[in-house]
């Protein structure tokens, strides 16, 4: 894992639900791929197109709330998101999205002062977001979780761990 | 220090005699089960990536179609086809088209005290029972479904203490969406809701499990009520002897209580596009709707069946409305028809569709199209979840429902005969 890194930053809100980080309609699509296209549909459907490898989603709290739907971590991987930065969690999506290689920061004061557009960097080692001249502490994730996260979340983990 | 119910089942699943909150845990699990939302997936991870060859216990490990079922497109048609093949070759239960998931692990499986792991968020259904139920995404399942075992931290619990008497036209779903309604989604996130008090006690284990069921709609990990000789009954009468029957103790922890007195509870509405955000029947103002549902795991089974067709009962719909009846189970469909519900909601102008997730899942049956308003029973009314990405859903009791179906418009239940 990338000590140290910076993103360009996408806003959402509150609640962020797993129906609006990939609708039912297009769970049956056959790879991630097909599926990364309609990220976020319901309530932003340009966004998906408009995500560059590396961008960071700021948003409220609650993100991920809903479906126990896997796939809603994993075009959020897929798209390449370095990691995303909200105020507080749904509970089986946390675990998704470490399982998959996704990379969660909780702070509650980031999101009130940055902007769509903003840079921040983020720096692992000292648990800091930076924007600007300001600085944001975030919890620090363990080693082995952020192992998982490098090695494309608990599958690829295992596999390695295990040398298959 | 006393452990509450939650932290006994998860203690006893840990091999442990104490558990306390914020401890982590590798628990081994009674049963694990997963449905056609997702389970391609797990097969995918199991076969191709783990390369496993075996489940951890055939007879724990349970699939279930019923997300889309009967499949409407030949995409599903495979998810289900790779479904029936792996259970074929690994011996394990299978059901398809039988019903909700939740309602078959409950009416066949689960036992109080259990710790139940399914690939599906409203696993938390069983604490209806007593049992342990928490949901969890494809990996986690297809490493349960192989090894057996999860790491899971013990949670806090909330407890909600509920006193008091339903009025006429006021049910379990309401006093359900009012406590997320003033908790709010996040309300319990990580936590377990224990729901009891002595109206707890008097309730049936249909009104339990909806209870439990939306515990997820607030955040929760699981929501549970203690067994006692309603849940003992319930699953004796269906050939289950062995459980155990934990319940909190006087001195247990609790972070905090939360008191409810059902003879203050109206009829509740969860206005779009959050769970959360719900307001009394009387509150809402005139909304006009296009479609009713009556079904899901929350919300599907026989007393919440009786109660709309007592409102429905020689009664026409809204002959501009569409009403979708979908029974939760095989069994819930089959009591129905022998109480004669089947036939009040036939001639009342309702749709009856087979058992299964229908219009809660918003993929295969029922699918609503743009600037449409669905009032439901399901668990959700997320933005897109019933169809189009600008489409409304309301949550509300069966019963509500029924009454909104036969005016065109969200409708106070007590205003009917009930």
């Amino acid at each position: 894992m990338k000590e140290a890194f910076k993103g360009r930053v996408w806003k959402l809100g509150d609640d962020i639900d797993t129906d609006i980080i990939i609708p039912t309609q297009f769970l049956a699509l056959k790879t991630v791929e097909d599926m990364k296209k309609y990220a976020f549909n319901p309530l932003r459907p340009e966004l998906a197109a408009q995500i560059q490898p590396g961008d960071i989603i700021v948003a409220g709290k609650n993100f991920g709330c809903g479906s126990s739907r896997e796939q809603a971590p994993e075009i959020l991987a897929a798209l390449k998101i370095s990691c995303i930065i909200a105020k507080s969690y749904a509970r089986i999506f946390y675990r998704n999205a470490f399982n998959n290689g996704l990379l969660l920061l909780e702070n509650n004061e980031l999101y009130d002062y940055c902007s769509e557009g903003d840079h921040v960097s983020v720096q692992l080692e000292s648990s800091q977001v930076l924007l600007g001249e300001k600085s944001f502490e975030v919890a620090s994730i363990p080693t082995d979780l952020l192992q998982m996260v490098e090695a494309g979340g608990l599958v690829p983990f295992m596999r390695k761990r295990n040398g298959k | 220090m006393g452990m509450t119910m939650g932290e006994k089942i998860l203690a006893r699943a840990s091999g442990k005699d104490l558990v306390k909150p914020g401890e982590i845990i590798t628990a081994k699990v009674d049963l694990c089960m997963s449905n056609d939302g997702t389970t391609h997936l797990n097969i995918d991870i199991f076969e191709n990536q783990l390369k496993a060859e075996k489940v951890f216990d055939p007879k724990k490990v349970i699939f279930i179609v019923d997300h889309n079922v009967p499949s409407e497109s030949a995409k599903t048609a495979q998810v289900h086809k790779k479904m029936r093949i792996f259970a074929q070759k690994h011996d394990i239960p299978f059901y398809e088209g039988t019903g909700v998931c939740h309602q078959i692990m409950i009416e066949d499986f689960v036992v109080p005290g259990q710790l139940v792991i399914a690939a599906d968020s409203h696993t938390c259904s069983y604490g209806g029972l007593g049992a342990f139920g928490t949901g969890v995404g494809c990996t986690d399942f297809t490493s349960v479904m192989h090894t057996g075992e999860i790491w899971l931290m013990v949670p806090e619990t909330l407890k909600f203490e509920i006193e008091g008497s339903f009025k006429a036209g006021v049910y379990a779903r309401d006093l359900i969406l009012k406590i997320i309604g003033d908790i709010g989604a996040n309300g319990a996130n990580y936590r377990i809701m224990e729901f009891g008090g002595p109206a707890v006690k008097r309730f049936t284990v249909d009104d339990r499990v909806v209870l439990c069921n939306m515990a997820v709609e607030a955040g929760a990990k699981t929501g549970l009520v203690e067994p006692d000789q309603t849940a003992i009954d319930y699953v004796e009468a269906r050939g289950r002897h062995d459980m155990n029957l934990f319940t909190s103790d006087e001195d247990a922890v609790y972070e905090k209580t939360y008191q409810y007195n059902l003879d203050e509870l109206e009829p509740m509405i969860a206005i779009p596009h959050c769970v959360d955000d719900v307001v009394g029947v009387t509150q809402i103002g005139e909304v006009k709707i296009d479609q009713g549902f009556i079904g899901s795991c929350n919300n599907g089974r026989i007393e919440e069946l009786r109660a709309a067709a007592q409102i429905l009962q020689g009664k026409k719909i809204d002959p501009y409305v569409k009403l979708l009846i979908s029974p939760a189970s095989k069994a819930v469909f089959l009591e129905a028809l022998a109480e004669g519900l089947i036939d009040i909601f036939v001639e009342s102008g309702a749709m009856v569709l087979n058992p299964n997730c229908s219009v809660c899942w918003g993929s295969c049956q029922g699918v609503i199209g743009e600037g449409e308003t669905l009032i439901s029973t399901g668990t959700r009314n997320f933005k897109g979840r019933a169809g189009h990405p600008n489409s409304s859903v309301y949550l509300a009791s069966a019963a509500t429902v029924a009454a909104s179906a036969l005016t065109g418009k969200i409708t106070d239940p007590r205003g009917f005969a009930v």
